[in-house]
């Protein structure tokens, strides 16, 4: 079954003087998520990755197309009732609550945005300390956020959108600015949200990440689907390895 | 490694201490860079690489310790007194002026320069990077985050620095582009321009280097030449994942 069905995308973003600059940031795309999938999403920069995610999850209305979520169409929905419909998110300039803990922040995410309706306070701190423990942020429950390192940043990130209880969790390059070894520990993370039955699609710039837990990628260029398939045979396709990974990056990863 | 007989570098950190109200952050840190070096600053995050150079620039106090610019104490000296000095600073996530033009941005570089070689300096930072020639009057926030980058570099040189810091080159950038983004650095450099550059693509900063540091928990775990420290054995277990 197919979790994100979106067809024929197009978004297009005017700007200047009677909106006379156009910016086409889709134009055509096609996206077919299987349900229990992790599935990458990349592409040069404007290639319109954010754009798309941004669509899934109602911050921009769709020019044209039609995204359906589980079989019915959630085009024109407003965020809040795509997340209340199980499709949680995480955003690429973090803004977590500054003055509040890790665990509070993470409470947040348990008490709005729910699928399941409201639930109570005591409830709610309830579920983000296990959605902490699921991220390995148990033991930085009490901090206040601004002492957090940029990956523990990222990990609470995920942990506010898991705690909405997403059936899919879509990712916004949350590995940028990490080392590889920070990246093999939040690779960890990814996998362990997974397996609770999250279906993941993810954007990222790092190949670490997706060789390392996607099964299917597509590389979008110009809003729309340059290349699609498991990730060794994508990241081998010569289009791909032109308008996006480049000569000296498709040697290291074929050495 | 360089010792105190030696010639004066460009730049020598001795006994550096800093940190914020929340706690120290760098301990004893003692760091050498020479005229027209391209050194890698690598670490995890958290080890004080940004709060480094964030001291080198002006932004943070350093609470022990000097810092020296040819040989003259700069230690907490003003931000625009250490830009004047030759020190300039891209900082981490770009930072630019988004609803100013292209040229603006550029130009914000050069602030403290009365020379008249202003415009030839704009000239040559664009013959770095020709994708931004005919986007020079757009606004700098429209542009995509590779060309968002070179601006934030070409401000960099635009204020004709000896020393040009560059945290985190590639961030959220496609392959390709931080593939090009290296081969200007190298350019820069091979033009005089010394570099220090902070990098999570560990493998790619050690590649381009002369010399590296390596920072763990604020203090100075290891240094010398890149092709050395990219063999160590804990490097590579730590931070290359290999």
């Amino acid at each position: 079954m197919l979790a994100v069905d979106a067809k024929d995308l197009t978004k297009t973003f005017r700007s200047g003087w009677l909106g006379r600059r156009r910016k086409e940031a889709l134009t055509g795309a096609s996206l077919e998520v299987p349900s229990g999938a992790i599935f990458g999403l990349l592409g040069p920069n404007g290639a319109g990755k954010t754009t798309l995610l941004n669509c899934i999850s109602g911050v921009y209305r769709l020019d044209g197309g039609d995204i359906r979520w589980q079989g019915a169409s959630i085009s024109g929905m407003a965020p809040h009732r795509v997340a209340a419909l199980g499709i949680g998110r995480t955003f690429q300039i973090v803004r977590p609550f500054g003055s509040m803990t890790v665990r509070e922040n993470a409470a947040i995410g348990a008490l709005f945005g729910n699928a399941d309706g409201r639930r109570g306070v005591r409830e709610a701190f309830a579920l983000a300390d296990d959605v902490l423990e699921l991220v390995g942020l148990r033991a930085k429950a009490s901090h206040p956020v601004s002492s957090l390192t940029i990956p523990d940043r990222k990990r609470l990130e995920v942990a506010r959108a898991v705690a909405t209880r997403p059936q899919l969790l879509l990712l916004d390059e949350v590995m940028a600015g990490l080392n590889n070894v920070e990246i093999d520990e939040a690779l960890d993370m990814v996998r362990a949200v997974h397996a609770t039955g999250v279906t993941v699609l993810l954007i990222e710039h790092v190949m670490r990440v997706i060789v390392g837990v996607c099964r299917r990628a597509v590389v979008l260029d110009f809003g729309q689907v340059l290349a699609e398939g498991e990730p060794e045979v994508v990241l081998r396709d010569e289009r791909v390895i032109k308008a996006y990974l480049g000569e000296r990056y498709a040697k290291r990863l074929r050495s | 490694m360089r010792n105190g007989s030696g010639p004066e570098p460009l730049l020598r950190v001795r006994g550096l201490n800093a940190g914020f109200d929340a706690g120290p952050v760098l301990f004893g840190i003692d760091l050498e860079i020479a005229a027209g070096e391209l050194i890698a600053l690598v670490g995890a995050n958290g080890a004080g690489k940004s709060t480094l150079l964030g001291v080198l620039s002006g932004l943070v106090r350093a609470t022990a310790g000097t810092v020296t610019l040819g040989g003259e104490d700069v230690t907490n000296g003003r931000p625009e007194a250490l830009v004047r000095k030759g020190v300039a600073h891209v900082p981490q996530g770009r930072r630019l002026f988004g609803t100013m033009s292209v040229e603006k941005n550029l130009l914000l570089g050069a602030y403290l320069r009365r020379d008249k070689d202003v415009r030839d300096d704009l000239t040559r930072a664009l013959d770095h990077f020709p994708a931004l020639k005919d986007k020079l009057a757009r606004e700098a926030g429209t542009l995509s985050g590779g060309e968002q980058q070179m601006v934030a570099i070409g401000r960099g040189m635009m204020a004709r620095p000896k020393l040009l810091m560059v945290d985190e080159l590639s961030l959220g950038l496609a392959p390709k582009v931080v593939d090009r983004l290296i081969d200007v650095i190298r350019d820069i450099n091979r033009e005089g321009m010394a570099l220090l550059l902070v990098e999570q693509d560990v493998l790619v900063a050690l590649d381009v280097a002369n010399r590296a540091y390596v920072l763990e928990n604020g203090r100075v775990a290891l240094s010398g030449a890149a092709a050395d420290v990219k063999d160590d054995p804990g490097v590579r277990k730590a931070y290359l994942g290999l």
